[in-house]
């Protein structure tokens, strides 16, 4: 079980968490002016990367706020 | 045998056992293996798949052969401590579970500390004592039940040991965990032990790996022969037991670590058979002073005997023997170390597979480190403890040693396999895989130690391969000419097994799973109400009265809602404050429909779609205030909706001013649903004007009730009756429940009774007739779709998928025959399909009731291109008959929706 | 087994959204007669941290705290009916609370004037503790009470 760090609370359980995927993928800022392959890529395509990984978590049993880290998928340390 | 004295067992405290049902007596301190041995029993029972003779092979967790039953299935007869009156019966192979709930308490415990050391051996108790001293919270646990390992077995710095059991169980943070193997090594240094009865979690800052390491068998013709056993397994039921399994011994050896065993023993060693040509002289002299042959460059090629070992060939000689004390070499138990991810490396000139490098903060020490002269596993243990310590912030002294005499290792010369009939050559003794098998594997072509693992089934037995697994790889690098052993397989938790009934501890019974009830729950028990789960909710599903099966009760439920009024606790939908200037122009952006123009005082029904367009909940929103509106969710999508407002305002737009804070149990809700509601409301709230002109559908009032209770009451209907939601402070819910049900008007009723009036409605219920595939147009809900706004998923519906005409769409069915009752989930076909596989499948049933208002069946489908089909007969086959209905649109009852004014 | 566990009746709690650098976080903080904490999971019987600009007050009213806010932007929740309190207090509480909790407990780790949201058993609580006897408050959802209750008195008696 991971133990990740809340830049808030400091080190929980993964149990606590919420998983949010990859970071750094925003919500388009106009939709309509997007083709559909544009959206689908949006909606549907992410990384998948064997190593350094941004993604997304939020405390949702603690403090229930959002925050990005890093973590290798492969060793599952979790780096910044 | 049970020798005169020595020994760490109390011959004072005599404990009776049986085997097989014959009575034996034992020692307050064996194990069963120990007591068997001291008793002359060696054979246990045959291998599984052969039926050959087996006897104890080792003294630990590695035991291949000594399975026994006891209450719990297969035990090693090695690992189990004997007690007074235990009854053991040897297994072959398999054990069998008992039907009787196991009665003993299994629980958990937490627990956290700077250092965890794994293993109460020399390395293991020396780093706990060194990180122990700085005031470093230390936490050592061990398998064994007396903290020593290899001491215990070689009767080495008994004193030191003493005195260090009694520093460690007196310093304050330190806990000594006898008993207890850590089984598993996850993320972040996350390790579970197990004791017997206890499972605990241990999050350590620094783990300390002092797992020691395990003999190897040696592999020749009839090697699986009783009285064939590791040699420090022979060397420990002496030195530790006191128990004897033979006087006449030979020691078989690549190493120099069986001389310890044949010292120990002399004056019933005949012979050393060591594969090296010129083992150290040191050893060599001990032994020739001792009286004990030394046949350097020699291997064991045959075991002589049939039920039990008599003798053994080496070369051209016949030694007779009754019991053969073997070492293969050693491998260091890698198993946790492999577990948290560390990598290991083959080591050519220990010929094993040693710790390379480590990924988690962590030493690993000692016979695990391939360290195997005393001196060099305790200033290890030392060492790695300080370091330890350090690291996680605390200081010390490196304490000092023990004197302990120098030794220098030899390397070993390791034999893989012999020349001889293959198929009587033992790999795996619990799997009855011998070298003919590996050979059939390689053979087949196959080269990686996972593969001929998995055509042999070699190390997927209890052990796990402890013993099997580097045999098997040194069989397979000498059948394909590899100069050394190419890799390991997986190590995976758990280490030794753990049982079912320890992992689930306390959640069991009504321990499980947290049944959440609301206020009013007491009152729905008292009445009669059998209950729904509905997530970890329990929800009434229905009212019976004496004599009325659920299909009575509901009926009348649906009666008494469409032509009187009939009541229902609403308390567990979800309730999300949502405040903030921006509030407003939040919903906007989430819900399908537009909520910032809403007028205070008023409610709205909302849909919430995901950003792929497809239906993720619905609920009513009332504005509270021009900055503060009360949505509610589906019962069992509250965190959920929560986490999604929580994602989208500070993922998204961080800039815009709302806050969200759960209210679901602040609030008791109370619907009051049918014709006569009102009436209701009068009594209970009588300072309210209900009537049409005064309380507007889709509106709420702040009011007080008839008792002085405070109440936000709101008029929306999910029944399409004229219908009052009451809510209160949870703490009032059961109070006004009493004060509704004490007008003696209401019918109380259930989901199922609710689940019909909607659907007579048509209005789906998010989950049951939506899946994460549906859109708002599938359903028909075009309208509630805004064109004007943006919103979370709206641009997903210009998507071709979306447009499909294809697409399965919500339609109702009648059932041609009024009385039968499509099943749900039931799958729909067209006319004249043939059922011959694969069957194109046009929908599924997603809700399916009887009518009291229409008095036949009903149901609602998702149909490919429903809408089209709308007067269409499609087939529902069954298992025992098909079902005839005619789709419909999704609206069954008042059309013209005449009834919500009462 | 020393451990005590009882429901106490807390005064009102409201849960409270405010900048914490803003005025109107010191009028709210005059008008408890503490500040609000800013340390993460730290708190008081007045006022406990739930997140950066959250706090769970109790005593004062959504009203009082309204006025308090004035116009900053934030919000303001009665919550008192949201959740119960149970007091559980011994030598032996804390190793109640590790059979459920995967916190950190240690006095070194937590003592008395922190405070968590995490997980205890299967049921989301805070957990507040009070002094060093140790005594520790739960807060936890009603429709939870059942559940935890029973899983507290289970754990309870394997104490110690
Ligand atoms: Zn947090």
């Amino acid at each position: 079980m991971l133990l990740i760090p809340c830049p808030w609370c400091g080190d929980r359980d993964e149990t606590e968490f919420h998983y949010g995927g990859q970071a750094g993928v925003p919500y388009p800022e106009r939709p309509a002016e997007l083709t559909d392959e544009q959206w689908g890529e949006y909606l549907f395509v992410r990384d998948n990367p064997k190593g350094e990984f941004a993604e997304r978590w939020s405390h949702s049993a603690g403090c229930r706020r959002w925050f990005n880290l890093v973590r290798n998928t492969a060793t599952h340390e979790i780096v910044r | 045998m049970r020798l005169p004295e020595g020994g760490r067992i109390d011959r004072t405290k005599p404990l009776r056992f049986t085997v097989d049902g014959i009575e034996h007596t034992g020692c307050a301190g064996d194990t069963l293996a120990s007591a068997m041995i001291a008793n002359g029993l060696l054979t246990v029972a045959p291998s599984t798949y052969l039926g050959r003779p087996r006897g104890i092979f080792a003294a630990g967790v590695d035991e291949p052969n000594a399975l026994v039953q006891l209450d719990d299935p297969m035990q090693l007869a090695t690992t189990v401590e004997l007690v007074d009156g235990l009854a053991a019966t040897t297994l072959r192979g398999k054990g069998r579970l008992t039907d009787e709930p196991d009665a003993a308490r299994y629980d958990k415990r937490n627990a956290h500390c700077d250092v965890l050391v794994v293993g109460g051996g020399p390395a293991g108790v020396a780093a706990a004592l060194a990180a122990g001293r700085t005031g470093a919270r230390t936490i050592l646990a061990d398998e064994q039940r007396e903290l020593g390992g290899s001491l215990l077995t070689e009767n080495r710095l008994l004193d030191w040991l003493a005195d260090a059991v009694e520093e460690l169980d007196a310093l304050p943070e330190t806990r000594v965990l006898t008993g207890t193997t850590a089984f598993g090594y996850y993320d972040q240094n996350f390790v579970a032990c197990a004791s017997k009865t206890r499972l605990w979690h241990v999050r350590a800052k620094h783990v300390v790996l002092a797992t020691g390491a395990h003999e190897r068998p040696l592999v020749f013709v009839d090697n699986d022969l009783p009285g064939i056993m590791l040699a420090s397994a022979v060397r420990q039921y002496v030195n530790r037991y006191a128990a004897l399994p033979g006087e006449n011994i030979v020691v078989a050896t690549t190493n120099d670590g069986a001389y310890g065993t044949a010292f120990d023993l002399a004056g019933r060693v005949s012979t050393i058979v060591d594969s090296r040509s010129e083992p150290p002289a040191e050893l060599v002299n001990r032994a020739r002073e001792l009286g004990i042959e030394v046949l350097a460059g020699s291997t064991v090629r045959q075991a002589l005997g049939t039920q039990r070992i008599g003798g053994v060939r080496v070369g051209d000689r016949e030694i007779a023997c009754d019991v053969l004390a073997v070492s293969g070499g050693w491998n260091p138990a890698v198993h946790l170390f492999s577990q948290s991810q560390g990598k290991t490396r083959y080591d050519e000139r220990k010929a094993a597979f040693v710790p390379d490098k480590s990924v988690q903060a962590q030493h690993i020490v000692g016979a695990a480190n391939a360290v195997y002269d005393l001196t060099g596993c305790l200033d290890e243990g030392f060492s790695a403890g300080i370091e330890a310590a350090k690291m996680t912030g605390f200081d010390g002294e490196k304490p000092a040693a023990p004197y302990t005499a120098r030794e220098v290792i030899t390397d070993p010369h390791p034999v893989w396999f012999v020349d001889g009939p293959e198929g009587r050559q033992f790999v795996d003794l619990q799997r009855d895989v011998t070298v003919a098998d590996v050979r059939r594997a390689t053979g087949a072509g196959m080269r990686s130690v996972e593969h001929v693992k998995r055509y042999t089934t070699i190390g997927t037995a209890h052990d796990q391969g402890k013993t099997s697994g580097f045999a098997a790889i040194g069989v397979i690098a000498q059948l394909l000419g590899a100069e050394s052993p190419q890799g390991t397989t997986t190590y995976r938790p758990p280490y030794t097994p753990v049982s079912f009934a320890l992992l689930a501890g306390r959640d069991r019974g009504e321990l499980h799973d947290p049944v959440r009830k609301t206020p009013m729950h007491d009152w729905h028990v008292r009445n009669g109400a059998v209950f729904e789960n509905v997530g970890q909710w329990k929800r009434p599903w229905y009212y019976p009265q004496p004599g009325e099966d659920m299909k009575a009760a509901v009926l009348r439920e649906c009666r008494a809602a469409r032509t009187d009024v009939a009541v229902m606790d609403a308390s567990t939908l979800g309730k999300i404050d949502i405040q903030g200037p921006d509030a407003g122009e939040f919903l906007n952006r989430v819900y399908t429909n537009a909520f910032a123009k809403l007028k205070v005082g008023h409610c709205r029904y909302g849909l919430l779609c995901k950003a792929d367009g497809m239906v993720f909940d619905d609920g009513v929103v009332m504005r509270v205030a021009e900055d503060r509106f009360l949505a509610t969710t589906t019962t069992g999508n509250a965190a959920a909706v929560l986490d999604w407002f929580e994602e989208w305002a500070q993922t998204e737009w961080p800039d815009l001013e709302v806050w969200f804070t759960s209210v679901t149990e602040q609030w008791a809700t109370i619907a009051v649903v049918g014709p006569q509601a009102r009436v209701v409301l009068a009594i209970v709230a009588p300072d309210v004007d209900c009537s049409q002109d005064a309380f507007d559908f889709m509106t709420f009032k702040d009011a007080f009730l008839a008792d002085g209770t405070p109440a936000r009451i709101a008029r929306v209907s999910f029944s399409g009756e004229l219908a009052f939601e009451i809510n209160v402070d949870g703490r009032a819910g059961a109070r006004v429940w009493d004060a509704v049900m004490a007008t003696g008007l209401p019918t109380p009723y259930g989901t199922e009774t609710m689940h019909v009036l909607r659907a007579e409605k048509g209005y789906v219920i998010v989950g049951q007739d939506t899946d994460g595939t549906v859109t708002p147009q599938d359903l028909g809900m075009e309208w509630i779709v805004s064109p004007r706004k943006d919103f979370v998923g709206k641009r997903s519906y210009q998507r071709p998928d979306a447009t499909r005409p294809d697409r399965k769409q919500l339609v109702g069915l009648l059932p041609t025959d009024p009385d039968e009752l499509l099943p749900e989930g039931a799958q729909l076909i067209a006319p004249d399909t043939p059922l011959t596989p694969p069957v194109p499948m046009l929908g599924h049933v997603t809700s399916s009731y009887h009518s009291a208002a229409l008095e036949r069946t009903f149901a609602l489908a998702l149909v490919k291109g429903g809408r089209q089909l709308i007067g269409r007969t499609v087939l529902a086959p069954l298992r025992d008959r098909t079902i005839a209905a005619t789709i419909t649109e999704p609206i069954f009852y008042d059309p013209e929706g005449a009834r919500r004014d009462g | 087994m020393t451990v005590d566990l009882r429901e106490i009746a807390l005064p009102r709690q409201v849960d409270l959204r405010v900048d914490p650098i803003a005025p109107a976080a010191t009028r709210i903080g005059e008008l408890l007669g503490t500040p609000l904490p800013v340390v993460p999971n730290t708190g008081s019987e007045a006022v406990l941290w739930l997140g950066p600009d959250e706090w769970l007050v109790f005593g004062a009213s959504e009203d009082q705290l309204r006025t308090a806010l004035g116009d900053t932007p934030g919000s303001v929740v009665d919550v008192s009916a949201n959740r119960v309190v149970y007091e559980l207090s011994g030598p032996d509480a804390r190793d109640v609370l590790e059979q459920g909790c995967a916190i950190d407990l240690h006095p070194r780790a937590f003592g008395p004037g922190r405070c968590a949201q995490t997980m205890l058993a299967r049921a989301n609580v805070i957990l507040h503790q009070v002094d060093a006897a140790p005594t520790y408050r739960l807060l936890v959802r009603p429709s939870f009470a059942g559940y935890l209750t029973s899983w507290l008195r289970d754990a309870m008696s394997a104490a110690g």
